[in-house]
């Protein structure tokens, strides 16, 4: 999704130090790079995707966030971000926290599972959705732990971590969240992306 | 062993080299071989270390062994390291056998060959004497350096001893210090050239000889070091080598055997045994993190230089874990680093044979770094 790379490149000050864990093949850290001038760093699980990163000069580190982000020193990044991939760690509870370790601030995307579609799959269907961010079946998805924007949201606050700014998105729409539109903006977007830490 | 001089290359260092041991040396020679051209910039030149038995013959036709460079697999036209866009540096170690000082040139205070009055050197001389070759060629900076095993070791010294000579670094299948198995092997390498007989201390040279027993199994046991057990199972397994039967002998019967003889007694026709015994010492003190107060990440601290660390899954002699800490280390010190893990089963050798993952890599980065070189010094 190019749009989330857009508002997510849009959070972030120039000419500061980057973190992108599980950076696939590089594409949100080239637009970093070359429109914001930010100092990127990758980590990458996938071989091709590690390749594909250092192809185009992007540094990489082929690595398992779940068990390797502790290389990386305390407060070392303006900025980490996690694209897309809480819900899919064993633990995404450790892996946030070391996220705030490394990082000043933290970026996370997660697919909304509050969102209408997935809702109404569920409450008509009986069945566990097949979304276009959810595309796989409940026997093969990578996603163990989904999470709503509101999950998230009580997460934050029950943990005492500062909620900065959160974005709904929808197709091509933007809008930000907050306390008081919340159960709207939960059931209608598709991502949230949190600015946290 | 006869040496072809007339087709090495040597400069003489006559700046004073103030070896890690205490000695100063001056004047001694160095030997060298280039591939491809220097461009007018001057910034297409790539450095490559050797390993411990490698030389300066790293594409084509050795020219003194007659047998292939050691690492036609990745440089040459139209290779990884592409020798028809990159000018292509490699430097005989001090302390080796193929035209570098070494324990088997003559000694201007004996008129005989060192022996082991040699001094022993360390990582960090072999890494020094060869700034003065980059001087002799004119360059400033290179484009990349790069080396495996103890190449990559010579890398890491380069770059934190020269913080500022290479844009890029590609350390392969490494480690910033030797372990304890690796020094313990290498002790195995060293007790049997000692206990060969006709090594006499180090003196073979005045009867013109060589420990050539003690020579080979010292090859035999980097021979195994070399390969990963399910490599050496698969190529080998318990083939028997042109027999249909146990000979009851202690000739060669397993294929393996044979190998190991081969690979031994082929190696004696090209290497000094003295040399293996200084160059492995060297090996064994390296310790990146003993040179810098604060350990391996002060070593690395202020690098602009952009790293690209590659390991192999099967090496266990510089495994996967050890080269991690190096990527550890220079994360924590704000070093550009990337880093990728080969899934492969020919061990430590991946990287001088034909491992295409290992080459596209190789290859990937070096072209990306080349096109940054480039605008850099645009700007």
């Amino acid at each position: 999704m190019k749009k989330e790379f857009k508002v997510i490149a849009n959070l972030l000050s120039n000419n500061t130090r980057v973190l992108d864990v599980g950076c696939g093949d590089g594409s949100l850290m080239n637009l970093l790079v070359k429109e914001k001038n930010i100092e990127v760093r990758g980590l990458e699980l996938e071989k091709n995707n590690v390749q594909e990163c250092i192809y185009k000069g992007l540094p990489v580190i082929q690595g398992n966030a779940e068990t390797e982000l502790s290389q990386f020193p305390n407060q070392s990044f303006d900025y980490v971000i996690l694209s897309q991939t809480l819900q899919a760690f064993y633990n995404p509870d450790k892996v946030l926290k070391e996220l705030l370790r490394i990082g000043k601030s933290v970026v996370v995307s997660i697919p909304n599972f509050g969102y209408w579609k997935v809702r109404t799959s569920l409450l008509f269907f009986g069945k566990m959705p097949v979304t276009k961010s959810l595309p796989n079946k409940w026997y093969n998805t990578p996603n163990l732990h989904m999470c709503t924007i509101k999950d998230l949201f009580d997460y934050c606050d029950n943990q005492n971590i500062n909620i900065k700014k959160v974005i709904g998105l929808n197709e091509d729409s933007t809008s930000l969240i907050n306390r008081g539109n919340l159960e709207l903006k939960n059931f209608f977007s598709k991502l949230g992306i949190f600015l946290i830490g | 062993m006869n040496r072809k001089t007339e087709y090495i290359k040597k400069i003489n260092v006559s700046k004073p080299l103030k070896l890690d041991c205490g000695k100063t040396v001056k004047d001694f020679p160095l030997a060298y071989e280039t591939y491809g051209k220097l461009n007018e910039n001057k910034n297409n030149a790539i450095l490559v270390f050797h390993a411990l038995t490698g030389d300066q013959f790293v594409a084509e036709t050795n020219p003194v062994t007659n047998k292939e460079g050691w690492w036609v697999t990745a440089v040459g036209p139209g290779k990884a390291i592409d020798t028809n866009k990159y000018f292509v540096i490699c430097a005989n170690v001090i302390g080796g056998c193929m035209g570098s000082w070494g324990p088997s040139d003559e000694s201007k205070e004996t008129n005989q060959p060192y022996g082991l009055d040699f001094p022993v050197i360390t990582i960090k001389d072999i890494v020094r004497a060869q700034e003065s070759l980059l001087e002799h060629l004119g360059i400033k900076k290179l484009l990349c350096a790069t080396g495996g095993s103890m190449g990559g070791m010579q890398l890491l010294q380069f770059c934190a001893t020269f913080p500022d000579k290479s844009f890029s670094a590609i350390p392969i299948a490494c480690s910033s210090s030797h372990s304890a198995q690796n020094i313990a092997l290498n002790e195995l390498a060293r007790q049997a050239i000692m206990a060969d007989p006709v090594w006499d201390s180090g003196k073979y040279f005045l009867k013109d000889t060589q420990p050539k027993n003690g020579l080979a199994v010292a090859r035999m046991v980097g021979h195994i070091s070399y390969l990963s057990e399910q490599g050496m199972q698969e190529r080998f397994g318990r083939k028997l080598q042109e027999k249909a039967d146990y000979e009851f002998s202690f000739n060669a019967d397993f294929q393996v055997e044979s190998y190991l003889r081969h690979q031994g007694h082929s190696f004696v026709e090209r290497f000094d045994a003295n040399s293996i015994l200084y160059i492995t010492r060297a090996m064994d003190y390296f310790d990146l993190s003993k040179q810098f107060k604060g350990g391996l990440v002060e070593a690395f601290k202020n690098q602009k230089t952009k790293f690209l660390i590659i390991s192999f899954s099967s090496d266990w002699l510089y495994t996967t874990k050890e080269n991690k800490d190096i990527v550890i280390a220079l994360n924590a010190s704000g070093a550009d680093v990337s880093y990728s893990e080969i899934i492969t089963d020919k061990g430590h050798d991946s990287f001088l044979v034909n491992e295409p993952e290992f080459l596209k890599t190789l290859k990937g980065f070096i072209d990306s770094m080349y096109e940054k070189f480039k605008n850099e010094k645009r700007i």
